[in-house]
């Protein structure tokens, strides 16, 4: 009696499994009474310890700073107004100012910052933006003046204040984005043409989800080049910009 | 004029009606970021103080955002329904919640007293009473809407099937409608969160919706959340059950929204001249959240909550089919954490329950939000004992196109379980009729007979 019991189940399953194959939406769970198995139920569990912790994530800056040496390109630090994590998710306005203690030299005329930030995704941007840079510097230091800058807390608009105290005409902010359960370390790239703080987000473009199973490095510096070359033919960006262009990126 | 609260010998002074709101309001993120926040729990109580002493007449005359500059503060001011409010006429913000929790106080009464009440006076009490004050009154409110089926009865609440999918990919999105249906869910609505707003797109998906509903006769209504300048240009072509659209409390808010009032009526006369309804005709659905006016840079300094609640004016004035506040999805610098979202809904369901909305609510979060699957089951149970209308059906509670958590089919499952709660009941019949759930409200072994018919 105790054994027949023992092997029970007490799971009511469901018969539409192979409907699974055609989305990635949590279907066909079965279920135990009127909640979730188990099994179910901390396989969500896990992937939201993964995306929790990626939020929480550090910017390796050091590690960063270091890699950036590779280009050969002059590299900028800068600070937010942001001193914490927990500030940095209230007060979006802090992230997108910096601190009155910076310290760098105006007037460098860059054509073209990349400026990489954490985000949302610290974990994104210490993984992703330096093949990013790899794949897509070499196509571009001939013809144009690079700077590289790093800033911890940053919001995308802090790309504008970076660029006014250096002198840029065009910013691609490499920033982490909000995490999803199933893409935690995703990498977004947003570009400016003449950048200025107080412009809004309809002056941007925007290239995202970079990750594993998202866009590849290789076709988000396709896209990054493209942005960039109509953006100095045409001397602008953001929703202009994109409307004539909804070929190249629906592909 | 000055409003003023003496606490321990220390006088408190705020310098209009919108201050003391936003000072007496319940702690939260977005009002901090606004810069409207009381400094310290002191001033906040000394708020609350002031608050209760004010009549509610004067909401009539001091408004918040002047009646020249804004046509939400017009809509709300030329609406009033003077009858209506002449029973709590003489009455003080604190003697309104005494008077809302009274025994004698019942739903009926609140019903007729509607539309005398503005989304400000409502807003007001609300910030004096506590998370079970909110759920007391709420829960007296019956507010019944009808298109093809009835939803919000007591006794039931219902769920919006919600299958989104990144690409629109009409295969993905059968795959989750099939769960969603088989576990029970999707009589509020089956309602898809398009990833492109353009007219052939969202009159595919509302095609696709409506040979389904049709090939299986399921007493529901469709929509595809497309913005409303898309659905009225489809609306000839494409069988549009419910006729979407976000709103906010302010004009300019509305504006960077892509609308206004006259747009809104604009659609509600197309939509009832429709009238594809069964047993009703209510076909508008609105969803709303705190924080957005803020996020848009069109608050006024007014509080977001007390925004919230005048979004609902707006809303009341097209007798909505359902009005869904999105809670937690703006993000944590709104809504900080799982205690600052809980307020958030209990408040707006509250608040839109008073005004005489079909409130429903999105218990949701984004993952940077502190909150988690724990935070939104206490929500939804707080909300199912406080009478809500209706909740999202997310499969698994993911949603993989707009990468936030929701709550699951499951989730109405358990809902439904505990409270005793039903399905719409003619959606209840359906679901006996298909052996989907039993007269106990169990699902049944689901055979693979039923699944034929289905995919």
């Amino acid at each position: 009696m105790s054994k027949e019991i023992s092997h029970k189940s007490y799971l009511q399953k469901d018969p539409w499994e192979n409907l699974r194959s055609l989305s990635k939406a949590r279907i066909a769970l079965g279920n135990s009474g009127g909640s979730l198995p188990t099994k179910e139920l901390l396989s969500f569990q896990e992937d939201h310890a993964f995306t929790k912790d990626a939020i929480y994530s550090e910017l390796k800056e050091k590690e960063l700073l270091e890699q950036l040496k590779e280009f050969d390109l002059p590299v900028y630090q800068f600070q937010t107004k942001v001193s914490n994590r927990k500030e940095y998710l209230q007060r979006p306005d802090l992230g997108k100012k910096l601190s009155n203690n910076r310290n760098t030299k105006k007037s460098e005329n860059f054509d073209i910052l990349f400026i990489l930030t954490d985000g949302l995704a610290a974990e994104a941007i210490n993984e992703g933006a330096i093949p990013l840079l790899r794949e897509i510097i070499p196509k571009l230091k001939n013809d144009r003046k690079i700077g590289l800058c790093l800033v911890k807390y940053g919001r995308v608009a802090i790309g504008d204040e970076i660029a006014t105290s250096l002198n840029a005409i065009f910013t691609a902010v490499l920033i982490g984005e909000r995490p999803g359960l199933s893409s935690p370390k995703s990498m977004g790239v947003y570009t400016t043409y003449d950048p200025k703080p107080g412009i809004t987000d309809e002056r941007r473009n925007c290239i995202s989800n970079i990750h594993e199973n998202g866009l590849s490095i290789d076709r988000a510096s396709k896209l990054l080049q493209y942005f960039i070359k109509e953006s100095f033919r045409r001397k602008l960006s953001g929703v202009k910009l994109k409307s004539g262009n909804s070929g190249i990126i629906e592909k | 004029m000055a409003y003023k609260f003496t606490l321990s010998g220390k006088t408190y002074s705020f310098k209009d009606l919108k201050t003391v709101l936003a000072k007496a309001t319940p702690a939260r993120s977005g009002d901090a970021l606004a810069g409207i926040m009381a400094e310290d729990n002191k001033e906040r109580i000394a708020a609350q103080h002031c608050l209760s002493e004010i009549p509610l007449k004067k909401f009539l005359e001091d408004l918040l955002i002047p009646y020249e500059n804004d046509e939400v503060t017009r809509l709300i001011i030329d609406d009033h329904n003077a009858k209506a409010f002449e029973s709590i006429s003489g009455l003080t913000v604190g003697e309104f919640r005494d008077y809302l929790l009274s025994y004698e106080v019942d739903g009926e009464i609140l019903q007729k007293l509607a539309l005398g009440i503005t989304p400000e006076m409502a807003a007001a009490v609300s910030k004096i009473m506590r998370n079970q004050d909110l759920i007391s009154v709420a829960q007296k409110i019956e507010v019944v809407t009808k298109f093809r089926n009835t939803v919000g009865k007591k006794g039931h609440f219902s769920i919006r099937l919600q299958p989104n999918n990144p690409s629109d990919d009409p295969k993905g999105i059968a795959a989750s409608i099939i769960d969603g249906l088989m576990y029970g869910c999707g009589d509020a609505l089956i309602g898809i969160n398009p990833a492109t707003d353009n007219p052939q797109e969202v009159s595919k998906l509302l095609n696709q919706l409506d040979d389904f509903r049709q090939h299986y006769e399921i007493p529901t209504q469709n929509c595809i959340l497309s913005h409303l300048t898309t659905t009225l240009e489809i609306i000839d072509k494409a069988p549009v059950d419910l006729i979407f659209q976000s709103i906010g409390g302010t004009e300019k808010m509305n504006s960077s929204f892509g609308i206004d009032l006259k747009l809104l009526k604009e659609a509600y006369d197309t939509g009832t001249e429709l009238n594809r309804g069964t047993i009703g005709n209510q076909m508008m659905y609105f969803e709303t959240g705190q924080g957005s006016s803020l996020s848009a840079n069109a608050h006024h300094g007014v509080d977001q909550q007390t925004l919230e609640a005048r979004a609902y004016a707006v809303a009341r004035k097209f007798d909505p089919f359902l009005v869904n506040t999105v809670v937690g999805f703006i993000g944590p610098e709104y809504l900080y954490d799982g205690k600052q979202i809980a307020r958030a809904a209990l408040e707006d369901h509250f608040c839109g329950k008073l005004l005489g909305l079909p409130m429903g609510c999105d218990v949701c979060y984004t993952n940077h939000a502190e909150a988690d699957q724990d935070d939104m089951d206490s929500l939804l149970t707080l909300l199912g004992v406080a009478g809500c209308n209706y909740f999202m059906g997310v499969p698994g509670a993911d949603d993989i196109m707009l990468n936030y958590q929701s709550t699951s089919f499951h989730d109405a499952m358990y809902l439904r379980k505990v409270l005793h709660k039903r399905p719409a009941p003619e959606f209840e019949e359906w679901l006996l009729k298909m052996g989907i759930m039993d007269e106990r409200g169990n699902r049944n072994e689901i055979s693979e007979e039923i699944l034929k018919l289905k995919s």
